[in-house]
């Protein structure tokens, strides 16, 4: 998984009928110190993130193992709010 | 699989049901000779591995398997810790 900052959200209506109702939520993903790392992600949001908050981010297949996602095109999805994160030793 | 090293934790109280319990290691992947090879990366462990650890771990839908029948949505899990090395042959004692 990567981390990632909530920087904005997106509003389709036109789009695949398995994911009417689904939340889907503008990202950037982060190094673990915080810098910016990449281009950005549309993730689906399964735990009620919000603008601003650091999330956790499961990619590929695995993505459709969160919340109800079992059949959704998905490959990107929101599985966690970060509390903080601890880096110990190493590169971050 | 690749190798890694832990380089510190996630902490996150709100999150998919499927995590809950699941400790969240930040993972720096290495070469063999032990440089960083790649970016820093958030796994979850199914090894009891901790910070400083030399350990390996596997992407993508696999990355579920050391959980089923529990369903853990990751992409990335540590399977296995990379014993230290043996101190080399013919060292004084």
């Amino acid at each position: 998984m990567i981390l990632a900052k909530v920087v904005g959200t997106v509003v389709a209506t036109r789009k695949d009928e398995r994911l009417v109702g689904a939340k889907l939520l503008l990202v950037q993903p982060m190094e673990p110190g915080g810098a910016p790392r990449g281009g950005h992600l549309v993730a689906v949001d399964t735990v009620d993130a919000g603008a601003g908050e650091t999330v956790l981010v499961v990619g590929g297949s695995s993505a459709r193992m969160a919340g109800e996602l079992k059949e959704t095109p998905v490959d990107a999805a929101i599985v966690g709010i970060v509390d903080s994160v601890e880096v110990t030793s190493g590169r971050g | 699989m690749q190798l890694a090293r832990v380089i510190g934790a996630v902490v996150s109280t709100m999150k998919d049901r499927g995590l809950h319990g699941r400790k969240l290691l930040v993972l720096q992947p290495l070469a063999p000779a032990g440089s960083a090879a790649g970016r820093a990366l958030v796994a979850v462990d199914a090894a009891g591995a901790g910070a400083g650890e030399t350990v390996f771990f596997v992407r993508g839908r696999e990355a579920s398997f050391p959980f089923l029948p529990e369903r853990v949505p990751t992409d990335a899990s540590v399977v296995g810790i990379v014993d230290p090395r043996p101190p080399d042959a013919g060292a004084s004692t």
